[in-house]
């Protein structure tokens, strides 16, 4: 066999709008691929908006129970995908030296925050629509403003990428794999998304409003549910934890 | 063929804590093929890795193929492949499908399936990376590391722990690289590796490059290679040294008993022998002990390779 010519140097990175689409690509699905992040993204989320709304578990106050279930919904699959799926994603990334390998490809680092923020919005989008569609399902009729939930979206993703990739970036792969189900498990429960925040203390309701999970289940249900304009102070709450959070990662994240 | 230093380093130091992994080393190294050799915790990753533009040095300048691997890794990352000592591989991802993303990374890749092909990597499957087995990761590794067609390939420990034909196999790849054009940078604590493979061989100890040639200098630098032969006694040591090259030496021992210093190789043992023919002994016990690097190591630091 003659293999003479074939290995011949032609070096080169491919264009950057490609390189950026083929780690999206790949990164979408890794994780679709991912039974564990399935569970955390796809069922759990369709499991409790089911759940929840046809059996009278909680009492989610006035109006029928979907109404209130489906925007908490939807703030737990954006901290699923954006938060845990990434940080745990992340974390063993780091840990397999997937981050360092890809260090010295020609993707630059940029592109790859890029690529993994793309495969978010992909899979978030994915999952609204598949709540929508469950929602509507179970009798659901959203009012408000669409810009309104699209920035809610947007700027909650921000908040919950920064946390995951903070956490990621500084603890060990297991460390965050066990952090980051816990803290989705407590923000689940205290975060008002399938329990309403005024079931719990008054202190305790006024320190859990600030938490970002709080912060975009209201604002969605305020919107969604109440029709209300502009939730600004949601809004203001997710963006100072999205530049905290993103600020913070930036700062502290160890590559390898 | 050697011509301007693909890697140039300098003065390096490079400190972890309270350690130091690399202390004041030069290397240069021009294209071929160059087996950085020592034994664990020498210093080889730390080294190879500051290249790459993964560590910043503490001290002294590194540059490879004429740029910093820190401040111009942009410029550099296209040029260069790389082969982790191990993992760089998503744990959920194929064989096939990591390779198509890297080659989707690059302007020019080499064709993905003739390479999974060469490598035999097609038995993979739909095998995810965590349930490969050893040999086959390292060999994706491989095949990461050249897919982009780059001028400079870092090969960190290719071989460790593959089975003999694996180990040949990979050797048969990067003779072809080296046959093509490609440069290549390896680390090994192999001895047979190095002597196979490297026109050029530094053996680091301890932080720092100890002696740096060809595998032929550096067993010649060492005690010198010998070759004896038995025949009847007092033969014409002088006409037998006129028949040697000039950087050799020919003794009588005791009688019958004859020995040859210097370069020993086929064309050194057929001038022996010819001359025997010619004066009509017939030489017995012919044998040749050639100096490895194994003995110039543990002459030079007084330590086994392998640890």
């Amino acid at each position: 066999m003659t293999t003479a010519g074939v290995y011949t140097p032609k070096p080169g990175a491919a264009p950057l709008t490609r390189m950026i689409a083929a780690q999206a690509a790949l990164e979408t699905k890794m994780l679709l691929r991912n039974g564990e992040q399935l569970l955390l993204t796809v069922v759990i989320p369709t499991l409790l908006l089911v759940l929840f709304s046809s059996v009278d578990i909680v009492d989610t106050g006035e109006g029928e129970a979907v109404d209130f279930l489906a925007p908490g919904i939807l703030a737990l699959a954006v901290m699923s995908t954006a938060f845990t799926g990434q940080a745990i994603a992340t974390g063993f990334e780091r840990r397999y030296g997937v981050l360092k390998r890809l260090a010295a490809s020609p993707l630059p680092r940029w592109g790859l925050m890029a690529a993994k923020t793309l495969s978010v919005l992909v899979t978030e989008i994915l999952q609204v629509i598949l709540v929508t569609v469950i929602a509507f399902a179970l009798g659901w009729s959203p009012h408000g403003n669409p810009l309104a939930v699209l920035l809610l979206l947007v700027l909650g993703t921000a908040a919950f990428s920064g946390l995951g990739l903070l956490m990621a970036g500084t603890l060990k792969a297991e460390a965050t794999l066990a952090a980051a189900n816990l803290v989705f498990l407590l923000l689940l429960v205290g975060g008002g998304v399938v329990v309403p925040l005024d079931k719990f203390p008054d202190t305790a309701q006024s320190l859990l409003g600030l938490l970002p999970i709080s912060a975009l289940s209201d604002g969605l249900r305020d919107v969604l549910q109440h029709g209300s304009g502009m939730p600004w102070g949601d809004l203001g709450i997710l963006a100072v934890w999205g530049v905290v959070g993103l600020t913070a990662a930036a700062r502290f994240f160890r590559w390898e | 063929m050697r011509s301007d230093p693909v890697v140039q380093v300098q003065a390096l130091v490079k400190r972890y804590r309270t350690k130091t992994a690399v202390d004041g080393l030069d290397l240069v190294a021009g294209t071929g093929i160059t087996a950085v050799l020592g034994p664990n915790g020498a210093g080889k990753t730390t080294t190879v890795e500051t290249c790459e533009g993964y560590r910043k040095p503490d001290s002294g300048t590194v540059r490879v193929l004429g740029l910093d691997p820190v401040r111009e890794a942009a410029a550099l990352r296209p040029r260069i492949g790389v082969m982790l000592q191990s993992g760089g591989v998503y744990s959920g991802a194929r064989a096939d499908e990591m390779l198509r993303h890297m080659a989707r990374l690059h302007a020019h890749p080499l064709d993905v399936d003739a390479l999974i092909e060469r490598l035999g990597l097609g038995s993979c499957g739909r095998t995810t990376y965590r349930r490969l087995s050893g040999g086959q990761q390292q060999r994706l590794a491989l095949a990461l590391a050249v897919v982009g067609r780059p001028e400079l390939v870092f090969l960190d420990e290719p071989t460790a722990g593959l089975d003999p034909q694996a180990r040949r196999a990979t050797w048969d790849l990067v003779r072809d690289l080296r046959a093509d054009g490609v440069s290549v940078i390896l680390t090994t604590h192999y001895m047979d590796e190095a002597e196979q493979l490297a026109d050029d061989v530094a053996i680091i100890d301890a932080g720092r490059v100890i002696a740096q040639g060809s595998p032929e200098e550096l067993c010649r630098g060492g005690a010198e290679n010998t070759l004896r032969f038995s025949g009847r006694p007092g033969l014409d040591i002088g006409s037998l040294l006129k028949a040697l090259p000039a950087d050799c030496t020919a003794a009588e021992l005791t009688p019958g008993a004859y020995r040859v210093g210097g370069k020993v190789d086929p064309q050194l043992l057929a001038t022996v022998t010819s001359w025997c023919a010619q004066h009509g002994v017939m030489p017995e016990k012919i044998s040749v002990e050639r100096h490895t690097l194994e003995d110039v190591f543990l002459e030079m630091t007084g330590k086994e390779l392998r640890s």
